[in-house]
């Protein structure tokens, strides 16, 4: 019952921040500073993260291929396929569910225990849309980071292999080319798209409905951080389902 | 002038408005008093709309709250000024920036006829050099002023403050509750305030509405509240020794 309570509320939320839009003068200050914190701001994080599992993902392939007729290139080839298809949309989504979606619970939190909320309603401000919208536009930047995610974690495969000898770059290269099929990219920036959707909505739905004080908003960090978590994993089964087989 | 019908609201089980009427008059300044969880705060946030409540009607100059479309209830709200109880400063802006808030949002005015309005305001709240402070920088009086600059900056006809002078010094309260009583008569707006403070009533309660429990337990001005009989009210009033004092001397002085 609750949680169908939620679900309905999370809907109606979704509807309200499309309606009475805020001018447009202000929400493109808005949308710039969102950009710069959803998105610039976890650049850091993801090229670190994705160059180094990138090169795991390579080295791990390596040290499990202890048979001589397999060619080598085949290394290339399945770091290719784990970081576009898996790794770079879903893992990387996940880290963001708990950096950018912990920083937007807390955030719109702090607004709501604060009154600041309160604040804009009484102005007669639409503070979903003012608050909500410019997330959500900016994070339809956020394939940019999973391409650079996906780059990275190629160019970290590269790297194991130059520094650690696990296959020649050549090989590693040849595999990278092999069986290419374009549409892997599609499916994976579609589901880049709908993970971003959640990125911005699911965090912010907890934000902006907590009850309570300051501890409370960090509780809610948490909450939202599992939920979103979920959902991406769960989002992901299903567009994999549908897209794929 | 605001009316107040018969005003109901609950959390849960909990019953915290049980059936208040009242009116609030333009250009006067309206105190809402009672203790500390009488519902003073749920009354006001009723009465902006910000809390659903199940029975009663509120009307702004006969325009009943609940009956307005979006659209009116939006231009309903751009008429109202509100000072909260935490202030509520946008935290990721500058004290002028707060300031110019409603009017970047609701005016088209350039950006330098904002920056004179908003500097007009601040200097009218007596904060002249803390234009480019974030709130946090700010101590709790000056973001009090802050807030009370922001609710007046888009010359609003109804200013609601709640406690706008708790947790500050006396001096700085008296200064706070004057600047409130002049703004209502200068503009002619009607004012609501919040308030248990007592030296608040007897400087500008010109309305007093006094709620006990959740009920109106009583309705005068400060003119009256020093006569009433009503136990209720002595009883809140006469808690302060000063005030005994004060209640002693008169009756002496009228013997
Ligand atoms: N959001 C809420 N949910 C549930 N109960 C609430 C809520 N807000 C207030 N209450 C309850 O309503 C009652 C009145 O609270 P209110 O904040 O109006 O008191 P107040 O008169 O403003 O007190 P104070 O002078 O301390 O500010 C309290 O018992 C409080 O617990
Ligand atoms: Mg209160």
């Amino acid at each position: 019952m609750n949680y169908l309570h939620s679900i309905g509320t999370y809907i109606l939320m979704i509807i309200e921040i499309f309606r009475k839009p805020t001018k447009w003068s202000v929400m493109k200050k808005l949308i710039i500073k969102d950009i710069d914190d959803l998105i610039i701001g976890s650049l850091g994080i993801v090229a670190f993260i994705s160059f180094f599992v990138g090169g795991v993902v390579t080295i791990q392939t390596a040290l499990n291929m202890d048979n001589p007729l397999v060619p080598k290139s085949l290394i290339g080839f399945a770091t290719r396929q784990s970081v576009i298809l898996e790794f770079a949309p879903t893992f990387i989504s996940i880290i963001m569910a708990g950096k950018v979606g912990s920083f937007i619970t807390s955030s719109i939190g702090t607004m709501r225990v604060t009154e600041q909320i309160d604040a804009l309603e009484v102005m007669g401000i639409n503070s979903l849309n003012y608050l909500v919208f410019p997330k959500l536009v900016s994070l339809m930047l956020y394939p940019f980071v999973i391409s650079i995610s996906m780059f990275l974690g190629i160019v970290g495969g590269l790297a194991a292999c130059a520094f650690g000898g696990f296959a020649t770059v050549n090989d590693y290269i040849t595999g990278l080319q092999d069986d290419f099929i374009p549409y892997h990219i599609i499916y994976a920036f579609m589901k880049t798209i709908g993970f971003a959707f959640l990125l911005a909505t699911i965090p912010s739905y907890h934000g902006f409905y907590m009850k309570g004080g300051a501890l409370d908003v960090g509780k809610a960090s948490t909450v939202s951080f599992v939920w979103t978590s979920v959902a991406i994993i769960t989002l992901n089964f299903i567009l994999t389902q549908i897209l794929l087989s | 002038m605001i009316e107040v019908k018969d005003l109901q609201k609950s959390f849960g089980d909990a019953h915290i408005l049980k059936g208040i009427s009242t009116t609030f008059d333009k250009g006067k300044t309206n105190l809402i008093i009672g203790q500390s969880g009488s519902g003073k705060t749920v009354f006001l946030k009723c009465l902006l709309g910000l809390f659903n409540y199940e029975e009663g009607s509120i009307s702004y100059e006969g325009r009943i709250f609940s009956k307005l479309s979006d659209e009116q209830k939006r231009d309903l709200r751009s008429e109202i000024g509100m000072v909260f109880q935490g202030s509520a400063l946008f935290d990721s802006m500058t004290i002028v920036e707060n300031v110019k808030f409603p009017l970047r949002m609701f005016t088209k005015l350039s950006e330098s006829e904002m920056d004179d309005r908003a500097n007009f305001v601040l200097k009218r709240v007596n904060l002249e050099n803390a234009h480019n402070k974030l709130p946090s920088e700010a101590s709790g009086g000056m973001q009090k002023r802050v807030a009370i600059a922001r609710a007046i900056v888009n010359k609003p006809k109804y200013l609601f403050c709640d406690e706008p002078n708790s947790g500050l010094d006396p001096k700085t309260a008296i200064v706070i509750d004057n600047l409130i009583q002049e703004i209502t008569d200068e503009y002619d707006i009607t004012t609501v305030i919040n308030t248990h403070d007592m030296n608040s009533v007897m400087e500008i309660g010109e309305k007093i509405v006094f709620l006990k429990d959740g009920l109106k337990a009583w309705e005068g001005s400060n003119e009256t509240i020093f006569k009433t009989d009503n136990e209720v009210v002595t009883d809140f009033v006469y808690s302060s020794e000063l005030f005994k004092k004060v209640r002693k001397m008169y009756i002496e002085e009228n013997l």
